[in-house]
């Protein structure tokens, strides 16, 4: 294994589609929760300790070698609305992508043929990092970061807020990424004798209500 | 040595539906992508419409749009009526067209993808940028060609400046010629600068409001094509 494709994968620039989203942060801007690095920082933590956790848990499964097809089910009910459940497929099919053309594998060309039109993303993600000879725990991490980098980034555009602060605010949750991808890891490895049930189920209702109305608006600037 | 080797066995290469690779998994020679890029407001969704009413009668075409924030672009191609509804699909970009269409092009294949899926066997596929700077270019990944558009109101200068879009887009179209007199400009002199800056590579007026205005755009669209389909299936 190389702990250098952890660099690669989790990189803002790895060409999976994730630009073209903000993770609820355009509707929090125009909503006024976000306005400043302070606020940003609360959305971000909110949104990792909840969505994130979620998501580091089912990558480190899916990276652990888990049925991707029950972890798929599994990423359904933990996600309870169509936008989100849209975007999470799209963004799934988009890293389906570039993990096959970066680090092809049987298992990835599996789960395509099964889910064409996308699988739940942070299990692509998992499966990738499975590809690539990464551990649950990289898994885990890139997903974490991954959930909470987009939103600063979109934030850096929607509000010019300055990008050292956007930047420093992610520095500022390191602590809370490594909890976050360890308690994602340390569930995954339960899945083989619990099944999936053993995964973290956290909500954010306030992220789930406002992606749908996201959804509706006629003029934004992100795709989510 | 021996470990990339290795590496190349382990990683073997895989179909992304990239634009590097010519035929359908059916090994059909695939429809050829033209890109279509340039600032704001100097007439692509207008050659787009144009293209799409020039040869839509001769060709199976579809459109991906990549609107910045809305989706004007694909809107004005159905209010034109240029082409049924499932032919056209918009991409959303992020704040950031350059990126959907050179740095993050998975969106634009994903469009590419269904379109053939839904509508195909199709024979063109034209990806239209959103309105962006003089340095958009699109990935070879995404398009086989593309079209450059800037407009003569925008400043008889932009040719000279040069830039990606302007150096290296396989056709320069210049537009709203019919203006030029009104906006004091020279248009042999942006021909001139437009051959100083891009060589033997081609450069189009248009006046896409006057009748078949779109013409020396669709005949080249046409020899690119006939170029495309000739070649090893």
């Amino acid at each position: 294994m190389s702990r250098a494709a952890l660099l690669v994968l989790a990189d803002g620039r790895f060409p999976a589609g994730g630009h073209a989203h903000s993770g609820g942060a355009e509707p929090a801007v125009t909503a006024g929760r976000i306005k400043d690095a302070a606020t940003l920082e609360r959305f971000c933590r909110g949104r990792l300790h909840t969505a994130g956790l979620v998501a580091a848990g089912l990558a480190a499964a899916a990276a652990a070698g888990a049925d991707p097809l029950l972890l798929d089910d599994a990423a359904d009910a933990r996600t309870p609305v169509p936008a989100l459940r849209q975007v999470a497929r799209r963004l799934g099919r988009q890293m389906m992508r570039a993990a096959r053309a970066t680090w092809p594998s049987d298992a990835l060309d599996a789960l395509a043929a099964a889910r064409p039109r996308g699988a739940h993303q942070p299990i692509v993600l998992g499966l990738a990092a499975r590809s690539a000879g990464l551990t649950p725990l990289d898994a885990a991490y890139a997903v974490a970061y991954e959930n909470i980098s987009g939103p600063a980034t979109a934030a850096v555009r929607l509000l010019s807020l300055d990008p050292f602060d956007a930047t420093a605010v992610l520095a500022h949750l390191a602590a809370d990424l490594d909890r976050v991808a360890a308690q994602g890891a340390e569930a995954a490895a339960r899945v083989a004798t619990e099944g999936v049930d053993a995964l973290p189920a956290a909500s954010a209702p306030l992220l789930d209500i406002t992606a749908e109305q996201h959804a509706a608006w006629p003029v934004r600037l992100f795709a989510s | 040595m021996h470990l990339d080797h290795e590496l190349d066995e382990m990683f073997p290469e895989r179909h992304t539906h990239s634009a590097a690779v010519p035929k359908r998994p059916d090994g059909t020679r695939r429809a050829l992508r033209i890109g279509l890029g340039g600032p704001v407001g100097t007439g692509k969704t207008a050659t787009v419409a144009a293209l799409c009413r020039a040869l839509r009668d001769e060709l199976s075409i579809a459109v991906v749009t990549n609107d910045i924030y809305t989706r004007e672009d694909a809107e004005f191609l159905l209010r034109e009526a240029v082409l049924p509804a499932e032919r056209i699909q918009a991409v959303e970009t992020g704040a950031c067209p350059h990126t959907a269409i050179r740095d993050d092009i998975s969106a634009n294949l994903e469009a590419v993808e269904d379109l053939e899926e839904a509508v195909g066997p199709l024979d063109l596929i034209l990806v239209e940028s959103g309105g962006d700077n003089l340095t958009a270019t699109f990935s070879k990944g995404l398009v086989d060609f593309q079209i450059f558009v800037i407009d003569v109101a925008g400043g008889d200068d932009i040719p000279r400046k040069g830039g990606p879009g302007v150096t290296s887009a396989d056709l320069l179209v210049i537009n709203k010629t019919d203006l030029a007199p009104y906006v004091g400009v020279d248009l042999e002199g942006m021909a001139r600068d437009a051959k100083a800056q891009r060589g033997e590579l081609p450069v189009a007026f248009t006046a896409l409001k006057k009748e078949n205005g779109v013409k020396p755009v669709s005949d080249w669209v046409r020899t690119k094509l006939a170029d495309w389909t000739a070649g090893p299936a």
